[in-house]
């Protein structure tokens, strides 16, 4: 049974696909996200695909400060994501708001509307800090899936 | 008896393990003509194991039913072939099963899903008949729908049915989903129209149209190999080179519209087809 809960991880990390939301970016981290799919980077390598449809989607990367508008999509994005999922938060504005945080339509980072896993900070963050971030989160994903066990036996 | 039984057992197993390297051979090859490395060649492995293994979102109960049908479907029309059975039954099954697929779609409400299905119905009018023309040009060449047959014939069939060779090699344009026919869902474009065909499918059901589309791989080139069934070294060379041909024309031409994929196939397949026949008719 741990062989086949190894094997179940090692599969998920082995091809993680992306789902890319753009919450009111300014489009920095977006153009940085699909440089990550370029022939330079060529994330297929490691399995990752960037997918348009949040049914198929592992990872949810996201972008952009959140306001009272989007904020209902990104939930609904996030529902509709077959667990085991992750969600990684790109840049400043991802992260807390950035500059745009004391607007009157802001609401804050992503954190504020989803449980974030994973934070890339920069503005906007360079390609490898992204792929990065992913696989940090992977390995997260493979932790969270270990510690109930861990804990069943204590 | 023990003799079917194996080559059941050979269609099951050899349709997943050889559709997988074929896609994963499929995505290295195309990564390498866009300048990139790829993947691993057991790329799709890994993905459909991650699939079967995660949540499954039902949209409607009867996608799931499709979705085993889809499979069902496509893994008889592969055993079927193992067994050297009739053509033409292959081909229905196989029709079958490329017809649940769409009846899944249909069954969600999502509009993208509903386009796919629309779209694949208009891929399935456009390559149906050429399939049967071709099954045809055999019937006529050796006087039998049945594979044992076709595969004692003496001499290699691509020389009296070259211009149906080229009639399948649109047919299987089509069935692997590449351009300029990949309208209803892509190996590429995954955001067009979300993922058009299987935007509902998740989870384990989209692991089984995956596996189902492997079978189907095995199944088209498997009719390749019928061309020149002679000796072995000419049925790997023909897979080969038709798949390699199929990858590069996958990668130089560009997505058209449904209009354009129907007059064009029709208007050359069905011409090609009947140019051959009448020339197997006369001769």
């Amino acid at each position: 049974m741990e062989a086949v809960k190894r094997f179940i991880d090692r599969m998920r990390s082995k091809s993680p696909w992306l789902l890319h939301f753009d919450c009111g970016s300014c489009n920095g981290c977006d153009i940085e996200i699909l440089a990550c799919l370029t022939p330079v980077y060529d994330v297929e390598r490691f399995g990752i695909i960037n997918v348009g449809n949040p049914f198929h989607a592992d990872v949810l990367l996201s972008s952009g400060t959140v306001n009272h508008r989007n904020k209902k999509v990104l939930a609904n994005l996030y529902a509709q994501m077959p667990s085991p999922k992750l969600v990684v938060a790109i840049g400043a504005c991802g992260l807390s708001g950035g500059i745009f945080r004391e607007a009157y339509n802001v609401v804050g980072g992503i954190d504020k509307v989803l449980p974030v896993d994973v934070y890339v900070p920069g503005c906007p963050p360079k390609p490898e800090a992204i792929i990065d971030g992913v696989v940090l989160g992977l390995q997260k994903l493979q932790r969270l899936h270990e510690q109930p066990s861990v804990e069943k036996g204590a | 008896m023990t003799r079917t039984v194996i080559l059941i057992a050979c269609g099951l197993i050899a349709g997943p393990i050889l559709g997988g390297l074929f896609s994963g051979m499929d995505r290295i090859l195309t990564a390498r003509m866009q300048s990139r490395i790829g993947p691993p060649l057991l790329q799709p492995f890994y993905d459909v194991a991650k699939l079967l293994f995660k949540e499954s979102l039902v949209v409607n109960v009867w996608q799931v039913f499709c979705a085993y049908c889809y499979i069902a479907a496509s893994s008889i029309a592969l055993v079927l072939f193992f067994l050297q059975s009739d053509l033409l039954l292959i081909l229905f099954v196989q029709a079958v099963g490329a017809v649940m697929l769409v009846v899944g779609a249909l069954s969600s409400t999502s509009p993208y899903s509903h386009i796919g299905a629309h779209r694949e119905l208009l891929q399935i009018l456009s390559y149906e008949p050429l399939l049967v023309l071709v099954v045809v040009g055999f019937y006529l060449e050796t006087g039998s729908f049945k594979l044992t047959s076709i595969y004692a014939w003496r001499e290699p069939l691509l020389l009296k049915l070259p211009f149906l060779f080229i009639v399948l090699g649109y047919v299987l344009t089509i069935k692997l989903r590449k351009s300029p026919f990949d309208l209803s869902t892509c190996h590429h474009a995954h955001q067009e129209i979300v993922k058009g065909l299987l935007t509902d499918y998740s989870g384990l059901f989209l692991a089984l149209t995956e596996i189902a589309h492997w079978f189907e791989i095995v199944l088209l080139l498997g009719f390749c190999t019928l061309f020149w069934a002679t000796n072995w070294f000419g049925m790997a060379a023909l897979i080969v080179a038709t798949y390699f041909l199929e990858v590069l024309v996958d990668n130089t031409t560009s997505r058209m519209n449904w209009r354009w994929m129907l007059s064009y196939v029709w208007g050359v397949g069905l011409t090609l087809s009947l140019v051959n026949l009448i020339w197997l008719h006369q001769g």
